[in-house]
């Protein structure tokens, strides 16, 4: 919101320079944001009067122009098509900075000689002197201004930037404001004078207001203004209504936006001829009711907004726009005026609903205070008999089915150190209070306080709303900081995040590189992942309202978003890429909760390394991606099995379920051609997927084994098998032995001696007893063993 | 034969003394102390010497014998320290003859990501300050995301917090479900199944229906934090934000508390931390302000802590909840947030 300090200072004496003003309003909660001095740089520029005007000798358009500044005389050149004699103008001398005209940058004034007639300084537009973008004249100042006084001093003004927290309507008026800037700088405060003359006509015998839903509105009030001459509105008020950013319109509605500025009560202006039967009906809307905004577009109500009707139909839509067929015109000569109270929720529904956001809107919706109604209808009815020659009608109408008693709330010196850790003194909190217009009543004997807010706060209404105003006007910098003295609460830092953490570390130290990507993503993306290029099944959460169509549903795996990552960094893939990213997918429970485990996917392509000197590494393959997933789960705590699996994104010869005790945690494998070809990428590319949630009830506690005080014999064998026949099933074979502690396999082969069909596999064992020393003899006895139950159960023979 | 073990003694000891390659040992032993040598042999023909010479002789040569072993073993351990001093000013010649500034041996590096780093870094400070880490669900109910927040349907601060919602509607024909704007639906959950004492810190990934620009995106990431128990006051709060700050932002950072809008705290707070580059004296940074906004906190609102079952007579608390992406912008001088979450490695790779 765009404040002027000239305006607020018509309501509050305050002296302070313009920054400190800023800072107490920013730390009393409403925050300027910006300060835009106007008059920053006038320094030396001053009030002059036009004595001649006479027409430059070589120029037709130019003027030469000699002015009477106080102390002397000056004559400059002028261009303006407005300079008469008698004038009063901004004089700016050689060497202010001012605003070209044209260019619209910042210059200084040099000494120049126009059409060979020098000019010494200039007489200025509004634009060049930063007021506005006006630059068709000189600025013309009022008659009565005093010849060579400096310009700040007659048109210097401060525009803050603020922004008013939802809570405090109250402050969306320069009386608000001022209230807060006279109780946090202690100054002096008055309302403007808001009496007016009335004629002996009642009001009630022209006019009659009846409320059928007070739910939705708690009060209406009107006067009747008659005789009035619509014209332009003064330049005190335009001049106001433009700081704002609002643009004039004509007397009559100039003053309902100006009193709204100034009391934060919107009003509305009704040509009293246009309402038919004299009686307004505060109503909601019949579903489907059509009417035409002052803006000229029809809208279609329905039974949650409500209207301001007459006996016939609609005449505006309740505190957010006046109808067209009720509007002020160049020749109404009635007004009758509108002030009112609406629900929030229904002004709010309302304006979101027929998307018309509006300044009144804003104020009702945040809960302006029903009792601001009537000194706003006063002073904006004394401002249409003043400024458009009306006459009010004896009285106003003031319909209040929602009036509450403003409520008397308690609070002590303790109960505010409770909250704020600050013990404030009786006489403090008295003080503060009353600064911000509460009714107080001390307690002296009991350290209390019962306070009553004032009529125009609306969001005072439990005991901590009251402590915080007396915290508020005795400053933040006065809390205190205290460490928490409470006995720490008993920790149990969810293990998922700290295995996160764990992996996370893991994976950084296997030489990945870890992404975060937009949970967000498209459906061209994912079904890239489908060698078919098929929808997802079943079809990820969608959102409803997407920014973009490139942020229509929540990722279902972390895998898409890698190899997006891939081709993004193609360049990279010849010195090896090792991406993961650790994260949630959103599984889709229609009309559940999406089930949100978090994934860690990583990705492998390119040579195990970047090229080297001393020669380039191999491409990776399964086993390398195989690895990273064995030496993950093995430093975590978990022994995997990996069986054969048949995930359609993957290579359907090279992959691998990666499972604990039968349950599937996860995957490995290469990406499947097609998909590789859809992410434009040519080198294989190797991954894996795990859900981390699963890995949590998996995880074996580590016990201390004693290392082995006997020595270890290392026998090798190398069987002969059926091609089909894998690793796990010798492992699993091999289980059991337990003077076994170790079998490694090093070295598999087939061709060669080895008969078609079959391979050799080589296996270092390790012999080793806890408690004695093993002889060859034992050792030979369960190597027998152990091949005769190779032999049995896989067909195995030994490789002679 | 004694004069002869002399002579053989002193000839001994003077070979020994010129052997300077450690392969000529072998020799100089096999000559004074093999089988065939002639102080064994001498041993061996000690049984024909007469009784009163064999005795002295005997011990002579017995003794010598063991001199010449002992000072074998000194030379051989001596001339293996002399060798291994060779071979390491060879090798080291070796590598000063090559060049010792070719690359080594290239691994791959690993990165955690900068939002990780942070994550990490913010946890640990709170979790030495006694508080716990809770995640939640990023698509929330809008009951604990606005509702026991404070935030009913038509609250003008649901205006602030544009909002996705899941295309799903229930059988009232309403959309109950959203992609949380604020991490704050963990406290409201954590509010609604923790009983008092609570001190818990709760970061994850929100959402708001936004333009997209250099440091606006439609995802972010926050860390809300709520401690609930006897006797907790503002100042309390202000406590542990200076604690955070002065950990997190560095030495001597003062922290300001300014009066604002929340509605499920009241008192509600911006809390701003002194701006690094310009210490509070104004800059382009922190827009003249000389602080930069962190985020917001307050005294948890009476009626949310009373919706969640904790009786706020008996009970205080603090909430707070800040954003995280701008710390690693301000930290390494990013100007777009939009780099953090494209996976470029040019840019993730300087981090």
């Amino acid at each position: 919101m765009k404040v002027s300090l000239n305006w607020l200072k018509q309501y509050v004496d305050v002296k302070l320079p313009v920054a400190e003003i800023a800072n107490r309003l920013t730390l009393a909660g409403i925050e300027v944001k910006s300060t835009n001095v106007i008059g920053a740089n006038w320094e030396g520029v001053t009030v002059g009067k036009i004595l001649e005007v006479n027409q430059h000798p070589n120029a037709d358009r130019l003027h030469l122009v000699t002015l009477d500044l106080g102390s002397r005389l000056e004559t400059v050149v002028c261009g303006a098509p407005n300079v008469a004699v008698g004038c009063k103008i901004a004089y700016a001398p050689i060497g202010t900075k001012m605003i070209d005209g044209h260019t619209g940058k910042v210059e200084v004034l040099k000494p120049a000689k126009i059409r060979g007639v020098a000019s010494n300084g200039m007489c200025c537009s509004e634009k060049e002197l930063g007021i506005s973008e006006n630059h068709e004249g000189i600025i013309i100042l009022p008659a009565d201004t005093t010849i060579g006084a400096a310009l700040m001093d007659v048109l210097g003004d401060a525009i803050f930037n603020l922004e008013v927290t939802p809570n405090r309507p109250d402050c969306l008026g320069m009386i608000g404001l001022a209230r807060e800037i006279a109780a946090t700088t202690g100054s002096a405060f008055h309302l403007p004078d808001a009496a007016y003359p009335e004629a002996d006509v009642p009001i009630a015998e022209r006019v009659s207001v009846e409320i059928q839903d007070p739910d939705l509105c708690p009060r209406y009030c009107a006067t009747l203004i008659t005789g009035v001459k619509i014209g332009e509105s003064p330049e005190w008020i335009k001049k106001k209504l433009i700081s704002y950013g609002m643009r004039p319109i004509n007397n009559i509605v100039d003053i309902t936006n100006f009193v709204m500025l100034e009391y934060g009560q919107p009003l509305h202006a009704f040509d009293y001829e246009k309402i038919q039967g004299k009686g307004i009906i505060v109503r909601r809307a019949r579903s489907g009711e059509k009417i035409t905004s002052l803006d000229g577009i029809e809208r279609t109500l329905n039974r949650q907004m409500l209207v301001i009707a007459d006996k016939e139909r609609a005449v505006a839509v309740a505190g957010i726009m006046g109808g067209a067929n009720s509007e002020v015109s160049d020749n109404t000569t009635s007004i009758l005026l509108e002030s009112a109270s609406f629900k929030p929720a229904c002004i709010h529904f309302t304006g979101r609903t027929l998307n018309m956001p509006s300044e009144a809107c804003t104020r009702f919706e945040r809960g302006i205070s029903p009792e601001m109604t009537i000194p706003a209808i006063k002073r904006a009815t004394q401002l249409m008999v003043e400024l458009g020659g009306g006459q009010a009608a004896k009285g106003i109408i003031d319909v209040y089915p929602g009036k509450t008693e403003r409520k008397s709330i308690k609070i002590s010196v303790a109960s505010a150190k409770r909250t704020m850790g600050v013990e404030y003194s009786l006489d403090q909190i008295v003080n503060s209070l009353t600064a911000l217009g509460f009714e107080c009543h001390a307690d002296k004997a009991n350290l209390s306080v019962t306070a009553k807010a004032p009529y125009w706060r609306s969001d005072i209404n439990i005991p901590v709303d009251v402590i915080e105003e007396v915290a508020r006007i005795q400053g933040y910098e006065q809390i205190p900081t205290t460490l928490l003295a409470q006995a720490i609460p008993m920790q149990k830092t969810a293990p998922l995040t700290a295995l996160k953490r764990r992996a996370r570390n893991i994976m950084v130290g296997y030489g990945f590189q870890e992404l975060v990507s937009f949970s967000l993503t498209n459906m061209d993306v994912l079904v890239k992942l489908s060698p078919e290029s098929k929808k997802p099944e079943p079809l990820p959460v969608h959102i409803a309202n997407p920014a973009s169509s490139e942020q229509e549903y929540l990722r279902p795996n972390l895998l898409a978003g890698l190899l997006v990552a891939l081709t993004l960094n193609k360049a990279f893939i010849d010195e090896g890429l090792r991406l993961f990213e650790l994260g949630k997918v959103y599984l889709n429970r229609n009309g559940e909760l999406p089930d949100e485990p978090d994934m860690l996917c990583g990705v492998l392509c390119g040579p195990r390394a970047e090229r080297w000197w001393q020669g380039a590494s191999e491409p990776v393959e399964f086993f390398d991606a195989k690895g990273v997933v064995e030496g993950l789960l093995k430093q975590i705590g978990i022994v995997a099995k990996f069986e054969k699996s048949a995930d359609e994104n993957l290579h359907p010869l090279d992959q691998a379920a990666i499972t604990v005790d039968g349950q599937q945690i996860g995957v490995v494998g290469e990406l499947h051609p097609l998909v590789k070809e859809h992410f434009e990428l040519t080198q294989p590319v190797y991954l894996f997927e795990i859900n981390i949630p699963m890995l949590l009830p998996l995880i074996k506690d580590k016990v201390y084994h004693q290392i082995p005080k006997f020595p270890a014999t290392m026998r090798d064998i190398a069987l002969v098998v059926d091609s089909g026949v894998t690793h796990q099933q010798i492992l699993d074979t091999i289980k059991g032995f337990s003077l076994v502690t170790d079998m490694a396999l090093f070295d598999v082969y087939s061709g060669g001696q080895v008969p078609t069909g079959k391979k050799s596999m080589a296996y270092r064992l390790t012999f080793q007893s806890p408690d004695k020393t093993l002889t060859d003899q034992q050792i030979n006895g369960v190597q027998q063993a152990i091949i005769k139950k190779l032999t049995t159960g896989l067909g195995a023979t030994l490789r002679g | 034969m004694i004069q002869r073990l002399s002579e053989l003694k002193q000839t001994a000891l003077l070979e020994l003394d010129a052997v300077k390659d450690p392969s000529n040992l072998e020799s100089w032993r096999v000559r004074y102390l093999g089988r065939k040598s002639e102080l064994t042999n001498m041993l061996r023909g000690l049984a024909e010497l007469p009784i009163e010479e064999r005795k002295t002789a005997g011990a002579l040569a017995n003794r010598i014998k063991g001199e010449l072993e002992s000072v074998l073993e000194t030379k051989t351990e001596a001339l293996k320290t002399i060798s291994q001093q060779q071979n390491m000013r060879a090798d080291e010649s070796a590598a000063a003859q090559g060049d010792i500034t070719l690359p080594g041996r290239p691994i791959p590096t690993g990165r955690l990501h900068p939002i990780s780093e942070t994550f990490n870094e913010i946890a640990d400070i709170f979790i030495s300050l006694g508080f716990q880490v809770v995640e939640s669900n990023d698509v929330e109910l809008d009951y604990y995301n606005f509702e026991a927040l404070n935030i009913p349907a038509e609250h003008p601060a649901r205006d602030d917090m544009s909002t996705f919602w899941i295309d799903y509607e229930n059988e009232r024909g309403e959309r109950q479900m959203l992609l949380r704007t604020h991490t704050t639906n963990v406290t409201a959950r954590n509010i609604a199944t923790m009983k008092p004492p609570i001190r818990v810190i709760e970061p994850g990934r929100v959402y708001r229906y936004e333009a997209t620009d250099a440091t606006h995106l439609t995802m972010f990431h926050q860390v809300d934090g709520l401690a609930v128990d006897k006797n907790i006051t503002m100042a309390d709060l202000k406590g542990v934000f200076y604690d955070f700050a002065r950990r997190f932002y560095g030495e001597g950072r003062r922290v300001r508390f300014r009066p604002d809008y929340f509605p499920f705290v009241e008192p509600g707070v911006e809390v701003a931390v002194e701006c690094a580059i310009c210490h509070g004296n104004g800059c382009r940074l922190c827009g003249n302000s000389g602080w930069i906004e962190l985020g917001g906190a307050g005294m948890v609102h009476p009626k949310v802590l009373e919706r969640g079952g904790i009786n706020p007579e008996e009970y205080t608390g603090f909430a707070f909840g800040f954003g995280i992406d701008r710390a690693p912008m301000l930290r390494y001088g990013i100007d777009d947030l939009r780099l953090f979450f494209g996976s470029d490695l040019r840019f993730l790779r300087q981090l």
